[in-house]
Parts: C-alpha cells; sequence; structure tokens
C-alpha cells in the first residue's frame, strides 16, 4: 500500500468522489432552477391539475427539494439513475442504448487526434523557429481559432453538398464493411480533430521546447546524440507530466464538442439523447448525463496524474 | 581493471586560428562577436586553461571547440584542427561522430547535465552504444570499471540509480566516466568543479588530474578560479570580453603576468591576509546592546515523531548572540543548514523548539504573529538579485515600496530619501528608470542592498550575497558592505560557503555542519587557529595560487 501509484490512485480517487459530489449538488440546483414544470410538459397543456398533480407526486415533484436531492444521491450510489419523466423507461437503459455509440467516436477521435498532434507538436519543437515550425503554428492557431460547428458545416458544404463523396449524416445502421465506416466517421472526426488537434500540439511544443532548452538536451547533442533521439528518448519522458495533462484537458473537451458534433451530424449518441432531454424537462437524464460527463473528466484527469507519475522517477521510486 | 581501461590512443594536438563566434540577440538585430580573433595550438596530451570572468567567453570557445553554437549564436569564422579532422568544416554527421568518441564535454553542473528521468549508466554508455563503438554490454562492463577507477561507492551498482538519488560530487564523477568511455582525444572541461564544495572540489579535482593524465589526453579546462587553474593546467589563456588578453605557462601567468587584465585577476583571487584597518577584532559581547539571541533553536520538517520531534532536522540545538552593529558569519557547505537557520530568523521556516529574542523582545516563530516593527527591523539579502528583483518593476518602483510601507513619506521626502539610498550603494541616479534586466550582477546587488536598506534595519541578513558574482566585482560589494556597516552602524547575519569573503566582513564566525555548530568565536582567531577538525579541513580545501597545492593534499584528510 505505501507505493506512490497506489497512494496516489487512493487519494485522487477521493478527491473525484468530493468533486462528484459537489458537482452533484450544483447540477441538481441548476436543474431545479431550469424553469417550467415537467409535469405540465409532459402531459400537455390540456392536462386538468388533477392529473398534473398526480404525475408530480409519481415522480417525486411534490418533496421538497432537500429531500429529492438526497433521494436522487441515494439513487446514484446505489445505481438507480432513476426514470426517465418524458418517456417512462429506466435512465439507465437510455444511457446504455446510446453511451456505445458516443464512446465510440470519442475513441476514434481520441486514436486519431494524440499521435498527430504529439507528432505536430515534436516536429514543431524540433525545427522552432523555422518554416516548418512558422507554417504549422499558423495551421494550429486558425484550427483553434474556428468554431467546431463552422468547421463541421464547411466539411459537410464541401464534401457532402458540392462533391458529394460523404454522406451529410451519419446513419451508423447504414455501414457494411470498412468503406463505409470510414464514410460515415470521416466528417465528424475531423470536425473533432480540429480543435483537439491544434490544443494538443501546441501545449506539446511548449511542454518539449522546455525540456529542449535544459542543460541535459545540450550535454546529449554534446554527445553526439541526433536530434530525432534527443527528443523522443530524452525531451519526452521528461515532458509527459504537462504532456498528459493538456491531453486530458483537451480530451474532455470532447464532451462538450460530442455535444455539437453529434447533433449536426444528426449522430445517435448520448448528445442528441441529453439535448432532447433538456429541451423536453426530463431532470434524472439531464442530471445523470452531467454526472457521467464529469465522471469521464475525473478519470482523464487521473490517468494525466498516473502517466506524469510513471514517467518521473523521483516520484516514481520515493 | 585499470590496466585494460587504459587508454589506447593518446590525445591528439589541437589548434585553433581567428576563431570568432557571433551572437544575434533577438531577430533582425545585427551580429554582434562574442568571442574573436582566438588563436591558440596545444600539444597533444597537455592542458589548456581558459580562464575569465562572466561574459568573457570562455564557454563559447569550449563548446565551439566541439562544432556546437548556443541558440542564437554561431560559429562565423576560423579554423579548429583536432589533429587531422577540421572541426569547423566537418558536416552535421562527421561532428555527431566526433562528439561523444573523440571529443568528450564535462559540464559544469551535472545536476542539470543528467536527464533526471534516465538511469546513470543509460546515459553514460549512450554516447558509445549509438556510435557502435562497444556493444552494451561491454560499454557497460567499462562504465563499471571507470565507476570504480573515479572512485565511486558501490560501482557495480551505481549505474542502475537515477540523477536524483546520488550526491552532486558523485554525479560529477559519473559525468568524468561518461567522457571517459570512448576514451577521447580531447576532453573538454566546463567549469566542471564551480557547483561542488569546497571539500567535494579537492577530491573532484585530484580524481580529473589523475584520470586526464593518465590516458595522455589533451584537455581544454574552463574555469573562473585561477587557483584551481593552476593545480591542472599546463598553459592558460586569459579571456576578457571575447578577446585574448595573455597565453602562458601556467608559472608564467602566476609568477609573472605581462597583462594589466590578468594582473586584476590576480590580485582578486589571492585571499587578503591582512585585517581592514578600520576593524576592531575585539571579543563581540563587549560591544553594543544584545540585538538577536538564539537559545537552542531545532528546526526540522515532516511528521512529528513520537518525542515530538520532526522526521527530519535540519537544525539542532543551535545558540548565539549578536550585538548591534555586529557582523557574525555563519559558514558551512550545502545542506549545511545555514539557509534554514537565516530563514528561521526571518520567520520563513517556522522552528519547532528553542528560543529568539531581537532587541530582547520575544521574536515570534511566525511572521504573522511580528509587528511592523521587528518587519522592518529585520531585513534580507538574498543570493540572486535577479530572482529577489520583481523584473517588471523599474529601481525607482522596487525601492520606493519599502519606504511607503514602512514611513509616512512625502512624494518628496520619498524621492529624497531614494536618493540618498542610492548614494549609499554608490549607484547613479540614472538606475532609476531602468529595469533589473538592463543592469550588470553587480549593480542588481546594490540595488538588493538597497531595497533592504530602505526599511532602516538593524539587522540585514546576507545570504551568500557574492556568490553569484565574479570576484573583482564581489570585492567592490564586500568593501560597500563595510563600509555601510561603519556609516549606518546596522548588523550583519551573513552566510556564505566561502571563508574568504567571510574573512573580509565578519567579527565573529560559526560554523555549522549538517545542522549542528561546530566552532564558534571571534574571526579572525578562529580562522587562524581552527579548534574543530572540520574547519581546519574547511580552510584546508581552499585551493592556493601554488601549481603544486593540490599533489601535496592529503586525500583522506576527510
Amino acid at each position: 500500500m505505501h507505493s506512490p501509484v497506489l497512494r496516489l490512485i487512493g487519494r485522487q480517487l477521493g478527491s473525484a468522489l468530493i468533486t462528484l459530489i459537489l458537482v452533484s449538488l450544483v447540477i441538481f440546483a441548476i436543474t431545479s432552477l431550469l424553469p417550467g414544470d415537467t409535469a405540465k410538459l409532459v402531459l400537455g397543456q390540456f392536462a386538468t391539475p388533477d392529473q398534473v398533480a398526480a404525475l408530480r407526486a409519481k415522480l417525486g415533484l411534490d418533496q421538497p427539494a432537500p429531500l429529492r436531492y438526497l433521494h436522487w444521491l441515494g439513487g446514484l450510489m446505489t445505481g438507480h439513475l432513476g426514470v426517465s419523466a418524458s418517456n417512462d423507461m429506466p435512465v439507465s437503459t437510455l444511457i446504455a442504448q446510446r453511451l456505445p455509440a458516443s464512446l465510440l467516436l470519442a475513441g476514434i477521435t481520441t486514436l486519431v487526434s494524440v499521435p498527430l498532434a504529439l507528432g505536430i507538436g515534436m516536429i514543431s519543437a524540433m525545427y522552432r523557429g523555422r518554416l516548418a515550425d512558422s507554417a504549422l503554428n499558423v495551421v494550429t492557431l486558425a484550427m483553434v481559432a474556428i468554431p467546431d460547428f463552422l468547421v463541421a458545416i464547411l466539411l459537410i458544404l464541401l464534401f457532402a453538398v458540392h462533391l458529394g463523396w460523404l454522406p451529410a449524416l451519419s446513419y451508423i445502421s447504414s455501414i457494411h464493411g470498412v468503406g463505409d465506416f470510414l464514410r460515415v466517421y470521416a466528417m465528424p472526426v475531423a470536425t473533432l480533430c480540429t480543435v483537439l488537434v491544434a490544443q494538443m500540439a501546441r501545449m506539446t511544443r511548449i511542454a518539449l521546447i522546455n525540456e529542449l532548452d535544459s542543460a541535459y538536451i545540450e550535454m546529449a547533442r554534446l554527445k553526439g546524440i541526433g536530434p530525432v533521439r534527443c527528443v523522443l528518448v530524452h525531451a519526452l519522458p521528461n515532458a509527459i507530466g504537462p504532456i498528459a495533462n493538456a491531453i486530458a484537458l483537451s480530451l474532455s473537451y470532447l464532451m462538450g464538442g460530442i455535444v455539437i458534433v453529434e447533433t449536426i451530424f444528426n449522430y445517435p449518441g448520448l448528445a442528441s439523447l441529453m439535448v432532447d432531454a433538456v429541451s423536453n424537462q426530463d431532470l434524472p437524464l439531464v442530471q445523470a448525463c452531467a454526472m457521467l460527463f464529469c465522471a469521464f473528466y475525473l478519470l482523464l484527469i487521473l490517468l494525466a496524474e498516473l502517466a506524469a507519475l510513471l514517467a518521473n522517477p523521483k516520484l516514481r521510486t520515493r | 581493471m585499470t590496466e585494460s581501461i587504459s587508454a589506447s590512443r593518446f590525445g591528439e594536438s589541437l589548434t585553433v586560428s581567428g576563431l570568432r563566434v557571433v551572437a544575434r540577440p533577438y531577430r533582425g538585430a545585427p551580429e554582434t562577436p562574442i568571442v574573436d580573433d582566438i588563436t591558440f595550438s596545444l600539444p597533444a596530451g597537455e592542458v589548456l586553461a581558459l580562464i575569465g570572468e562572466t561574459g568573457s567567453g570562455k564557454s563559447t570557445i569550449a563548446l565551439a571547440l566541439m562544432g556546437h553554437a548556443r541558440r542564437g549564436c554561431r560559429l562565423a569564422d576560423g579554423r579548429i584542427m583536432l589533429g587531422e579532422i577540421s572541426v569547423l568544416e566537418a558536416s552535421e554527421r562527421t561532428l555527431r561522430g566526433l562528439r561523444g568518441d573523440r571529443i568528450a564535454y564535462i559540464a559544469q553542473s551535472a545536476t542539470a547535465a543528467f536527464n533526471p528521468a534516465k538511469t546513470l549508466m543509460a546515459q553514460v554508455i549512450e554516447g558509445v552504444v549509438i556510435h557502435g563503438q562497444m556493444s552494451r554490454s561491454k560499454a557497460r562492463d567499462k562504465a563499471r570499471a571507470l565507476f570504480a577507477e573515479l572512485m565511486l561507492p558501490d560501482p557495480e551498482h551505481i549505474g542502475d540509480r537515477y540523477p536524483h538519488e546520488v550526491s552532486g560530487g558523485q554525479l560529477q564523477r559519473a559525468m568524468a566516466a561518461m567522457a571517459l568511455i570512448s576514451d577521447p582525444a580531447l576532453i573538454i572541461l566546463d567549469e566542471p568543479t564551480t557547483a561542488l564544495d569546497v571539500t567535494t572540489q579537492i577530491e573532484v579535482l585530484q580524481t580529473f588530474k589523475r584520470v586526464v593524465r593518465e590516458r595522455g589526453a589533451t584537455a581544454v579546462y574552463v574555469s573562473h578560479d585561477l587557483a584551481v587553474v593552476a593545480q591542472v593546467a599546463d598553459h592558460v589563456l586569459v579571456l576578457n570580453q571575447g578577446r585574448v588578453c595573455e597565453l602562458a605557462t601556467v608559472d608564467q601567468i602566476i609568477h609573472a603576468p605581462a597583462d594589466d587584465y590578468t594582473r586584476r585577476l590576480m590580485e582578486a583571487a589571492r585571499p587578503t591576509t591582512d585585517k581592514p584597518a578600520d576593524r576592531d577584532t575585539t571579543d563581540s559581547a563587549s560591544h553594543g546592546e544584545e540585538l538577536l539571541r538564539i537559545d537552542h533553536l531545532h528546526v526540522g520538517y515532516g511528521p512529528l515523531g513520537e518525542d515530538g520531534r520532526p522526521a527530519h532536522t535540519v537544525l539542532e540545538n543551535l545558540s548565539l548572540q549578536l550585538n548591534t552593529g555586529r557582523a557574525l558569519g555563519v559558514i558551512g557547505e550545502s545542506g549545511s543548514g545555514k539557509s534554514t537557520m537565516a530563514h528561521a530568523i526571518a520567520g520563513l521556516v517556522p522552528p519547532h523548539n528553542g528560543g529568539v529574542s531581537f532587541k530582547r523582545r520575544e521574536l515570534p516563530y511566525a511572521l504573522s504573529g511580528r509587528d511592523q516593527q521587528q518587519f522592518r527591523d529585520i531585513q534580507m539579502v538574498f543570493q540572486s538579485a535577479d530572482n529577489a528583483l520583481n523584473a517588471a518593476h523599474s529601481v525607482r518602483r522596487i525601492l520606493e515600496r519599502p519606504l511607503q510601507r514602512y514611513f509616512d513619506y512625502t512624494r518628496d521626502e520619498r524621492h529624497a530619501r531614494v536618493r540618498e539610498l542610492l548614494d549609499l550603494v554608490h549607484l547613479p541616479s540614472r538606475v532609476l528608470s531602468v529595469r533589473p534586466g538592463a543592469l550588470s550582477g553587480g549593480q542588481k546587488q546594490r540595488v538588493n542592498l538597497a531595497r533592504a536598506l530602505a526599511a532602516e534595519p538593524s539587522l540585514i541578513i546576507c545570504d551568500e550575497v557574492t556568490s553569484a558574482l565574479d570576484t573583482v566585482v564581489s570585492e567592490a560589494i564586500l568593501n560597500l558592505l563595510n563600509d555601510l556597516r561603519r556609516e549606518l552602524g546596522v548588523a550583519y547575519l551573513f552566510i556564505s560557503h566561502d571563508i574568504s569573503t567571510v574573512r573580509r566582513v565578519c567579527d565573529d564566525l560559526m560554523v555549522l555542519r549538517a545542522g549542528r555548530c561546530v566552532e564558534y568565536g571571534a574571526c579572525p582567531t578562529t580562522i587562524d587557529a581552527p579548534q574543530h577538525a572540520y574547519t581546519r579541513q574547511l580552510i584546508a580545501s581552499i585551493p592556493e595560487l601554488r601549481t603544486d597545492w593540490l599533489d601535496r593534499q592529503d586525500f583522506s584528510s576527510g
């Protein structure tokens, strides 16, 4: 139990739990403040006051807010996420239907963007101040500056409308074979990658440049070590801490970006479920999705901290 | 073992002619030479010392010998011949082949020059393995033999450790192993002992001297310390502002320096044995009022143990008394706790036991418990003026800040006081509008001192105030400190690792070792007739300006 890795995991899990509880409080407070009444919304404008009162009682909306919160929190702890207000299905079932598709999209995006960003960052750092670096700088700056929905629309205009190469909407059910898979995922993944790659590449570049300026890199050069090996073998292990944290922060953006991208491409993931839930005032569903996103973010941070720890012998061997 | 690794190849001769390195401080700026017209030749197997002050270009030349220029610099002109190889005409690929094979480099700070994420062994053998000079397992064997030859502890396994797991002196030896593993024809040593404690420096110097001589390698030794250079070099090249002042044998430089600048360097390097006339050296207790008194001070960190003491002790049972207008020198090597002592008095580190009183009033441990008067009365001057002065503030703003905090001056009074302060530290008033970045190292330290004086303190804690400065500049700062004490009657707690600077300023001397006071007494008597063996060792470890000094030192004295 004295290994620093276990200690870190324990500490991080503990603080993650506290964060989740605080977040649950905030989410609950905000969703309670949303205007409108779920019961009225579900039953439509012609419902009698009796019907509304009955549904309110069934949904537990007639209870005071602190009690509702505790009830909900208790449900979360025991894995009962509640029942969706708008379509009467367990929230967990609804999420389970949509989550895999979102995870797949996020996973593919990660697999494409992280290596690409690391590569761009390394090349920029190695050719600092030279033409390749300046060119990459301009490109990544532009990529950060353009909003993702605009990228998505431009991609659709070009590849779906004008060239007709790719489908404008992502119907997963139409996938038969690798070609279809690539055609369906090309634009959503490209949209998500634009911003992600740019952010991560710039952070990688800065972290590496910091290391490349240090005395031990000069020493390595004076030992006759080539520039590629200097970056990969010498600088990178020392830059992993900041790089991993930058990647975790960028990927946490992914959860927000995915909402926009899934909506634009009509991709059947978690995001469209959540957007529908908000417009339907389906509080249990909104709350569960928000908690899920938060937990995902905390997991990313934990992984980043672990990577930083494992890369640093000073911390690892203590 | 030593037989099998002794050099099979001899050193090569080195000829440099008309070397010029230029720098472009920022994009679009004109190129300015850092070193110019450097010409010398060194026969195979001999040692040349490059000596000069900060900014004289000695490291630039050392790096140029390997065909390397730092960022923003360019090797503009000249010829460097190592044997038959022309270094400056070699392609990048050829250069890479030369470095870590025929030419080896030993850097100033081994702590910074070792990659913290890799084991010592991986870094020591990397060069020869990459160059295909030997197989990984052969390289490991040779590295272990070198570790043994360089007298590293546990040579079989020390290679498996990471840089932070060994001491500074050991790292410096490991770096020597890294340089020697390829049996280089030319070894470049860039201030290899500057970052080490004096007692460690001796041992490392002796080892370096022996291995370089045994291998018959040609070596270039970069240093700012003439006394160190006198021990290892055959020839000395004195540099001033990027140009050659004098090139001669080491005996000539020491006994008959021809150049003015060389003579000035020699002056500054010779320890001043004569006591400044204006200082009385009588017993401190009989002078002045009691200012600072420390009784049985204990400082540590970490969780408290069962006996109520912290897990790691830094200072143990420390007592001292400092009277008004007196100067107490605290001397010790790195890790002896001398800075911790300063921090405890300044209120930056809470002691866990012991009494501190100031002007016969108890001085609370924590800053939050101290009143305005106590804040004002104790001021601190840090080693690095670069870090202590806010780089974004002008000198005027830096000096006015304490005046606004402690005194109710009008605007005009404040301006007048700032000018007075500048006069005190001998700075022209035109520095007021500039930021610290535009000042030289010595000027920055003067501003640093003026900032402390602005509060009109009775005690100034000086933490290694001259260690970042060149000898000539630090002489001037020490003189200034003495003048200020005479004029203002301020007391100093003067912390240093260098006995000769303490001698220049202090009345009393305290020697710290591993958090304990081993000797405490009047300064001249303690230095001239040290009672404790450790004090004797410290004093004996300071290199003297004689070429035979190192060889006469008994290694086992520590």
